[in-house]
């Protein structure tokens, strides 16, 4: 096995309750340094994938039922989330999820619940480094912060825990085009700078393929295509169905939509 | 005015007494949603653990009193471990409902070992802290709340405000799956708010088996005065519940003082109704934060 793999999923199938199989046969590898991005419409499968990387299926119920997942070796499938997080995976949850009660700070803090006891004080400059505008908000109660000042609370709370690979659940949901853009270049810099290993599962394919090294396409639970992020901005079926610009402008009919789901078929 | 001035000094010693009883259900709260019904059999827990070990098993005060604390809070991890734990997960009500059924277990098994009559402490408290000003003197079992009351309420106040493992406690009950997905061991801490719930029960147990005289169904009442005090001063606030305490307490002492003993139970209730009217989350309750 090559020693630069940081995540290997092999082969996985997620569960729900014993009976809602969410995933068949997912399997992807994320290498040491990379932004990979992981794209999808809603029901794909995509923050399901996260969660069994994360262990935080297991709260909701669901199992990975066959296949592995491996980090740095070790097979971590079904493990608790306290054990995965001091592993070093950290999933930042979709939709914001910030502590509403408690400041920015306070919320920053949380983020290093996986070293208790360690300093943090330069994590923490580290963060306002990276998200000066949450400086300012630090002693606000995170409740009455913004969309935009929230997922860099998220980001930033996840930083804190030194992740060696950090799951990012669609850091773009709900904001401005311009904030979607400039989170997405603190990510790549926080990958160039820190060296972390990043996932991220988007609906903006074209803003995470602009920053990812590495992409994969996910359907109905299935992987349907992988490639170099460079070759999926390229590709016509990615740029017709997720990147919306098409060559051809003419609609095209049904039975050529989806077109490499077929090509899938004849293989 | 020598009148006026005492029963002051009774409400708010009394008040404190309330206070600190409703610190442990506010942790509790604060943490984990879970409303404690059987927070006033904890209280009685504590009184005749140390009743047992102070008076059956003769073992010096200061001795038995630190038994009983290390001796409730691991109780506390005890009934985490055992009774919540398997309901992770589950509803909130299903929770709460427990918490009835250890009620009446706890209640039973204290009326079985101790049977229904008042017991009480052999008297340990050095003279010397009780106080007299003319003619208002307040009894040192009094002075005594007062200062551990204080004490305790500073301790807690810094714990969550400042400490990481407060922090994690308040994130736990903020947004319990945000704080798995960051590692906060959530069991660890439900059992630590259990834990520190259960020693700060039975220090208020004992003080009041010390004024009261050690009784089942004495102590399992007063665990329901938890409610008008947290209620009041906002069920997740510690200013509040201090200040929602020492409000029952005068309302209380005076009720008893100037109108008549048999309505100072149930004059907390009508202020309570009253200002739930004016402030729907109490004192210091917070505020739901709605976005829209």
């Amino acid at each position: 096995m090559e020693d630069n793999i940081r995540l290997l999923i092999n082969n996985i199938s997620v569960v729900y309750a014993d009976v809602i199989q969410v995933l068949k046969g997912v399997s992807l590898t994320i290498r040491k340094g990379q932004i990979v991005s992981l794209l999808g419409s809603n029901g794909a499968g995509k923050t399901t994938t996260l969660k069994a990387i994360s262990g935080l299926l297991k709260p909701e119920n669901g199992k990975v039922t066959e296949g592995s997942i491996e980090y740095d070796g070790e097979q971590v499938q079904n493990s608790s989330p306290e054990e995965i997080t001091r592993k070093g995976i950290i999933q930042v949850l979709e939709g914001r999820q910030e502590f509403k009660y408690l400041t920015v700070e306070e919320n920053l803090r949380v983020g290093t619940a996986t070293r208790w006891g360690k300093p943090y004080q330069k994590d923490l400059e580290l963060v306002y480094r990276y998200f000066p505008a949450l400086l300012a908000r630090k002693k606000s109660l995170a409740g009455y912060c913004s969309g935009g000042e929230l997922q860099m609370l998220v980001i930033g709370r996840g930083l804190m825990a030194h992740p060696k690979l950090l799951l990012l659940d669609e850091p773009s949901l709900g904001l401005a085009p311009l904030l979607v853009k400039e989170i997405f270049q603190i990510i790549r810099k926080i990958n160039e700078e820190q060296g972390t290993t990043l996932m991220v599962v988007e609906q903006n394919a074209n803003m995470a393929l602009q920053i990812a090294h590495y992409g994969y396409v996910m359907e109905n639970g299935k992987i349907v295509m992988e490639s170099t992020a460079q070759e999926l901005r390229e590709n016509p079926d990615v740029k017709e169905f997720y990147l919306g610009t098409a060559a051809s402008g003419a609609l095209k009919s049904y039975r050529d939509v989806k077109a490499y789901k077929r090509r899938k078929r004849w293989l | 005015m020598e009148f006026f001035l005492q029963l002051l000094v009774n409400g708010i010693s009394l008040g404190f007494l309330y206070a600190l009883s409703a610190l442990g259900f506010v942790m509790i709260f604060k943490s984990s949603s879970v409303l404690n019904f059987a927070h006033g059999e904890l209280l009685a827990i504590g009184a005749f653990l140390f009743l047992a070990l102070s008076t059956w098993a003769k073992l010096p005060i200061i001795l038995a009193f630190a038994v009983t604390l290390i001796g409730s809070f691991s109780l506390g991890f005890i009934i985490e471990r055992f009774f919540l734990r398997p309901l992770i997960g589950e509803e909130l009500i299903e929770v709460i409902m427990l918490t009835v059924g250890l009620a009446a277990m706890f209640k039973g098994l204290l009326l079985f070992i101790f049977g229904g009559d008042i017991h009480s402490y052999p008297n340990f408290l050095p003279e010397g802290l009780s106080m007299q000003w003319g003619a208002i003197q307040i009894p040192s079992v009094y002075v005594a709340t007062f200062i551990i009351g204080i004490i305790f309420l500073i301790i807690f106040g810094f714990f969550f405000k400042y400490s990481s493992q407060g922090i994690y406690m308040r994130s736990v009950a903020d947004n319990q799956p945000a704080a798995l997905s960051l590692g906060v061991h959530v069991r660890r801490v439900f059992a630590l708010s259990w834990a520190i719930a259960a020693l700060v029960c039975a220090m208020s147990g004992i003080v009041l088996g010390i004024i009261n005289g050690v009784n089942v169904h004495n102590l399992s009442a007063i665990g329901l005065k938890v409610f008008p005090v947290v209620i009041l001063g906002g069920l997740d606030s510690i200013g509040g519940a201090i200040l929602g305490g020492v409000i029952i307490g005068l309302l209380e002492t005076f009720t008893g003082g100037y109108i008549s003993t048999s309505l100072r139970e149930v004059v907390p209730y009508i202020v309570l109704v009253l200002i739930l009217m004016v402030k729907p989350y109490g004192l210091f309750g917070l505020v739901e934060i709605e976005r829209v």
